[in-house]
């Protein structure tokens, strides 16, 4: 910097800072406008939950969570969400190493089709579902059928009656579908951004298929891995219409912890909705820590990669 | 395209090409498509003039308004206020900023139910703001007004999502130059800097928009659900469930399916484009 350039910048700076910035009464205007909408929607609605849970006190609280029916909607929730994440978990790594490594034609559209349950309503996840495996769809009419295309089959399955909708294994299905892209979401574009070179270097120095992945890969992408997973278990341990089509409700069997929540408001115990709905709330808060927690991690991950 | 193919074959050193491609269309087939080819061969069971008349039917259509006029009110008002939490967070400092920052999510990672008792209760008459409102003559709880609260809700974190990394990676350069030139801070704002977030608004808006015409669990317990008035259309396809009329269900979940799949298209679009107009600029 030479002084007669800052001589040439100084007769400017006065009217080039009032059109760079706003004026402090905007400014507070506009901080003032984000955190009123922010309130009104977020943070109101977030501590009444928290409040109306405990409206009739910590024992009723407590009782109301360790009643059989919440526990028995606990425990649904947690085996919904052990089988769906891991399995989508798996999905998500599979599907982004073959979009992120390699070339192929019909990228786009597969990309396209592994979002395409964000796109679809909850109650038509769930029925998509009771029209595969209800008694009317396609499940059903096979097993229904006068000459089934399988016979031995047809027989084995009215003889073991398993039955999917209205039961634990359609809620796991829907579960399934409704977070389907999380993990694929979060590390397609992250491998994309990561390249090849280093997956390519350590194949030849002589590393097999799984020692470049276990050894480079895997730890390139562990926080998105992290990331996309909590997101994919808090849509799993909350998802409500897709799961409230194919469940049935029978109180005690077949209700995860959300439709537990809708039956304990729909008997008029709000108190009791409320007290079950905190630990999704808080479940929620976790989530969101833990997302905040992860994305420090990724860009200081990203800071160190660069500074070297 | 053939070259580029055989080139990449030679080079490819990487492993499991086969097995994950291989995995991923099953695992994509079994739960996904194969599961939504139902709908279309259970529509198939209608002829068309029972189609057209289940999917016309004066309650259909009503919640069709519903459903379409809030979420495109809830998308708006979204989009403006959420620009300005976007623009908060990234240009100005003030307390609790990282905090507001992270809870701009929690529509994302609260469960729609949790959402959905929520705020029936705070909109209800003696609720926490519904006894605000009774006095000046709002009803929200039971109304058209509590769809569009719900849906607000619910589409909130898009806007600010989608427009919060633009805004952060725009050239203070551009504005700078601007300003130089003798633009003042609102012709800065409106010529330069709008300009350039109109696709992440739009997308923003898109993605906002699309996610309330589905939504089902924050709405359904501040809306009553009265039949003509305050019945959304994945509500209407519930209660065909419930009464066990399968096709009748299918056949208004195909509508609602054609136009989801038609906006996913239109953010596709969008992104392309916005990508291409990116490249040929720098270039």
């Amino acid at each position: 910097m030479t002084p007669p350039a800052t001589t040439f910048h100084a007769p400017l700076r006065a009217g080039h800072r009032r059109s760079t910035t706003e004026s402090p009464r905007v400014r507070r205007l506009l901080i003032g406008g984000a955190l009123a909408f922010l309130s009104l929607f977020l943070f109101v609605p977030l501590i009444s939950v928290f409040t109306q849970a405990f409206a009739k006190g910590i024992g009723f609280y407590f009782q109301t969570i360790s009643d059989p029916l919440a526990l028995s909607a606990i425990k649904l929730t947690l085996i919904a969400a052990a089988i769906a994440v891991p399995l989508n978990c798996v999905f998500g790594v599979c599907a982004a190493w073959t979009i992120a490594k390699f070339e192929f034609r019909g990228k786009n559209i597969l990309l396209t089709l592994i979002d395409l349950p964000f796109s679809i309503s909850p109650v038509i996840s769930g029925l998509i579902y009771v029209l595969v495996f209800g008694a009317q769809g396609w499940l059903g009419l096979y097993r229904n059928a006068d000459h089934p295309a399988f016979p031995w089959l047809a027989n084995w399955l009215n003889d073991h009656d398993i039955k999917i909708i209205f039961a634990v294994p359609g809620i796991v299905l829907a579960t399934l579908f409704v977070t389907f892209p999380f993990v694929a979401r979060e590390l397609i574009p992250l491998m994309q951004a990561q390249g090849r070179n280093e997956e390519e270097a350590a194949r030849v120095l002589g590393a097999s298929g799984w020692q470049t992945f276990w050894r480079i890969t895997l730890p390139n992408i562990k926080w998105g891995l992290l990331y996309g997973v909590i997101l994919c278990n808090a849509r799993a341990m909350g998802e409500f219409g897709a799961v409230s089509v194919v469940s049935g409700k029978i109180r005690g069997q077949t209700n995860t912890i959300p439709l537990h929540i809708e039956a304990l408001y729909d008997d008029y115990n709000f108190t009791g909705a409320f007290a079950v709905a905190s630990l999704l709330a808080l479940l929620a808060l976790v989530t969101l820590g833990l997302k905040t927690w992860v994305e420090h991690k990724n860009a200081s991950q990203k800071e160190a990669d660069i500074s070297p | 395209m053939a070259t580029n193919n055989n080139t990449t074959k030679k080079i490819r050193v990487l492993p499991g090409f086969r097995l994950t491609l291989g995995f991923t269309l099953f695992y994509l087939g079994l739960i996904v498509l194969i599961p939504l080819s139902a709908v279309f061969w259970k529509t198939s069971s209608l002829s068309w003039h029972d189609f057209w008349h289940t999917v016309t039917l004066p309650a259909v259509l009503a919640s069709y308004r519903l459903t379409f006029g809030a979420s495109f009110c809830a998308a708006v008002v979204n989009a403006f206020f959420g620009f300005i939490v976007a623009w908060v967070l990234v240009r100005y400092q003030f307390f609790g900023k990282r905090l507001v920052d992270a809870l701009v999510d929690l529509p994302f990672a609260l469960p729609t139910a949790v959402a959905g008792i929520t705020l029936a209760s705070l909109y209800a008459k003696a609720g926490w703001i519904g006894q605000w409102l009774e006095p000046l003559g709002i009803k929200v709880a039971n109304t058209q007004l509590g769809v569009f609260v719900a849906l607000t809700f619910i589409g909130l974190p898009f806007i600010v999502r989608t427009v919060q990394p633009v805004l952060e990676d725009l050239n203070p350069e551009l504005e700078e130059a601007a300003a130089s030139l003798g633009a003042n801070r609102w012709q800065v704002f409106w010529r330069v800097i709008l300009p350039m977030l109109t696709p992440a608004l739009l997308t923003g808006f898109t993605l906002a928009f699309a996610r309330a015409l589905g939504e089902y669990g924050s709405v359904i317990f501040i809306a009553g659900n009265i039949p003509m008035k305050t019945q959304i259309t994945p509500v209407v396809i519930m209660g065909e469930l419930d009464m066990f009329d399968y096709a009748k269900a299918t056949a208004i979940a195909v509508v609602l399916l054609v136009i989801s799949f038609v906006l996913l298209l239109g953010v596709n679009v969008l992104q392309w484009w916005t990508n291409r107009h990116d490249s040929t600029n720098l270039a």
